[in-house]
């Protein structure tokens, strides 16, 4: 545990290190602003909720988070401090643990800083907190999901460009897998178990079911599972880096 | 301390390492030389637990590297090839990073940080960014975080490349004062440091040890060993030559140099023959304006070269075959 910390500190202030951080917390919070105000119309709704604000989270990080995720492996097989990690008595899992979990707290931070909004809903009218809590635990969730899967695909590389665009692609198919782009492929064949099972992962129909204040067990357990799940693949795939 | 039993690398067709039998003993500084791409990094990588043997294996004080990985390397300090580290941190929050990896906590972890700085002289840069540092201070902080938790193992992947003659003295002074308490295998391109501190030598050759002695023993195996070279004015070169070639115990003369005046020549003993005290009562006797008369111990890099060129590669695998 005390080596999963380490790991996270370093990682987490390795964050700080560099203006990255302070370009990403920016444009991640002019993005939300713009989304939110201009494209969802915040103000002319005239509701007192954040359903708008939370409806773009998903396509936000779809690019946002791979770029968090996107240095975690690929950044350390360039710079050949893998070498380095890996020869620490260290094990595997601890480092993938700690990594994803600062790149989780980061995308924490920065997701907190949109507090104002939260604020602003409150001055101007009588929301349901309560909903907008489960809205913020979703889209954390969330987001530590798209982090696994962004982890996961940067140890595959070396390049930090190729992990984000790749980590794009599969968190984009995983965001709309309940939608028709991708069950058409697998409903003119497939048996309909499988084609229930893929649209069940869809992030959005997860989120959406959290942010509208219904936390259900099964949705928790989903972002969770796919956490871990990730988190292994992770795994697996720096023990492989060894044997390459 | 460090035992390998048949290690054998292959990536993909090409085989890096093949068969590499070696155990190194506590209080043993053991050079590895080899032209590149001989395997010596690949090997290192393997013994640090980075690099999975396609077969064979290593083991650090009686741990398996490749079943007991966190036992064994915790007994070891690690320098990688070109002493990666995060540029992004400076000396000190790196090597207190290191510790508490490594399990130290707090007022400790600070301890045993400082304390490597120290030994390797990082003090004046230790709150500068790793990435602004010179290749010489980038090394040594890779040195610091190798020695940190005075492991008693220590495999090190050149550690003097891209130092200064005087970072080098420093660095091989600290390989020597560790040494007695520690089994430590280095590699190095330089022949003079194995010479320096190395009470062992290891010359590999595309996956091979091809050699395994003290560097006295490597030394023994030069034409120069035990060779006696000599300058004289060039009028009495010729005489020179001819009298040393009926010397019994040399087995040719060479002019090796000639600079204006002066000719330097070199008399290359029989097998184990000592020539230095019949040639310098010649010397004596003969009246020859000599202005510099020494044996050589020998010459390193001839071995090496011996060794590792495709010539010498051939008439190995005649012998074998």
């Amino acid at each position: 545990m005390k080596q999963v910390f380490a790991i996270f500190r370093r990682e987490f202030t390795a964050y700080f290190a560099t203006p990255v951080a302070y370009v990403f917390i920016v444009i991640f919070l002019l993005a939300m602003g713009a989304f939110t105000f201009y494209v969802g119309h915040f103000y002319d709704n005239g509701n007192a909720n954040l359903g708008v604000f939370f409806g773009y989270h998903p396509w936000l990080y779809l690019f946002l988070v791979p770029a968090v995720g996107m240095r975690l492996w690929a950044e350390e097989s360039r710079i050949g401090t893998m070498e380095l990690l890996l020869t620490l008595p260290v094990p595997v899992w601890a480092s993938v643990v700690g990594k994803w979990l600062a790149a989780w707290a980061f995308t924490g931070v920065a997701l907190a800083l949109t507090f104002p909004i939260w604020l602003t809903v409150n001055y101007l009218g009588n929301p349901d907190n309560g909903v907008i809590v489960a809205g913020y635990l979703g889209s954390l969730l969330m987001a530590g999901a798209y982090l696994a899967i962004s982890a996961a695909i940067s140890a595959t590389t070396s390049n930090q460009v190729i992990a984000f665009v790749v980590s794009v692609v599969v968190c984009f198919l995983f965001t709309i897998s309940g939608a028709p782009l991708v069950l058409d492929v697998f409903q003119a064949w497939a048996p309909v178990v499988l084609v229930n099972t893929i649209s069940g992962f869809s992030f959005l129909t997860h989120f959406q079911a959290i942010s509208s204040g219904v936390i259900d067990l099964r949705d928790l357990i989903f972002f969770g599972s796919l956490i871990a799940l990730f988190l292994l693949v992770n795994v697996v795939l720096v023990d492989l880096k060894k044997a390459n | 301390m460090i035992v390998i039993e048949k290690l054998t690398r292959n990536f993909g067709p090409i085989a890096a390492v093949t068969g590499i039998d070696l155990s190194v003993a506590k209080g043993e500084v053991l050079g590895f030389l080899g032209p590149n791409g001989a395997g010596k990094s690949t090997t290192m990588k393997m013994i640090a637990g980075y690099l999975t043997p396609t077969s064979g294996r290593v083991s650090i004080c009686g741990h398996d590297v490749e079943t007991d990985t966190i036992a064994a390397q915790v007994s070891l300090g690690y320098l990688p090839e070109g002493a990666p580290a995060y540029g992004d941190m400076t000396p000190r929050h790196f090597l207190n990073f290191i510790a508490q990896v490594r399990g130290f906590s707090g007022k400790e972890a600070k301890r045993h940080a400082a304390e490597a700085a120290a030994r390797t002289e990082l003090e004046p840069v230790l709150d500068q960014p790793i990435e602004t540092l010179s290749k010489g201070f980038k090394r040594r902080v890779g040195l610091a975080q190798a020695i940190l938790h005075d492991p008693p193992v220590l495999v090190m992947d050149e550690p003097t490349d891209g130092l200064d003659p005087n970072q080098k003295h420093s660095v091989r002074r600290l390989i020597r004062s560790m040494a007695p308490e520690k089994a430590i295998i280095i590699s190095t391109h330089l022949l003079e440091e194995v010479e320096a501190i190395c009470t062992r030598a290891v010359i590999i050759d595309k996956g091979r040890i091809v050699a395994d002695g003290t560097p006295a023993s490597l030394l023994a195996r030069s034409r120069h060993h035990n060779a006696v070279t000599l300058s004289l004015p060039a009028r009495q070169a010729d005489a020179a030559t001819a009298s040393l070639r009926r010397q019994p115990g040399v087995a040719a003369v060479e002019e090796t140099a000639r600079n204006g005046d002066l000719v330097t020549l070199t008399a290359y003993p029989k097998a184990n023959e000592l020539i230095i005290e019949r040639i310098s009562q010649l010397v004596t006797f003969e009246h020859w304006d000599v202005r510099e008369l020494y044996a050589e111990a020998g010459r390193l890099d001839e071995v090496f070269r011996a060794i590792t060129t495709p010539d010498a590669q051939r008439a190995r695998e005649r012998a074998a075959a």
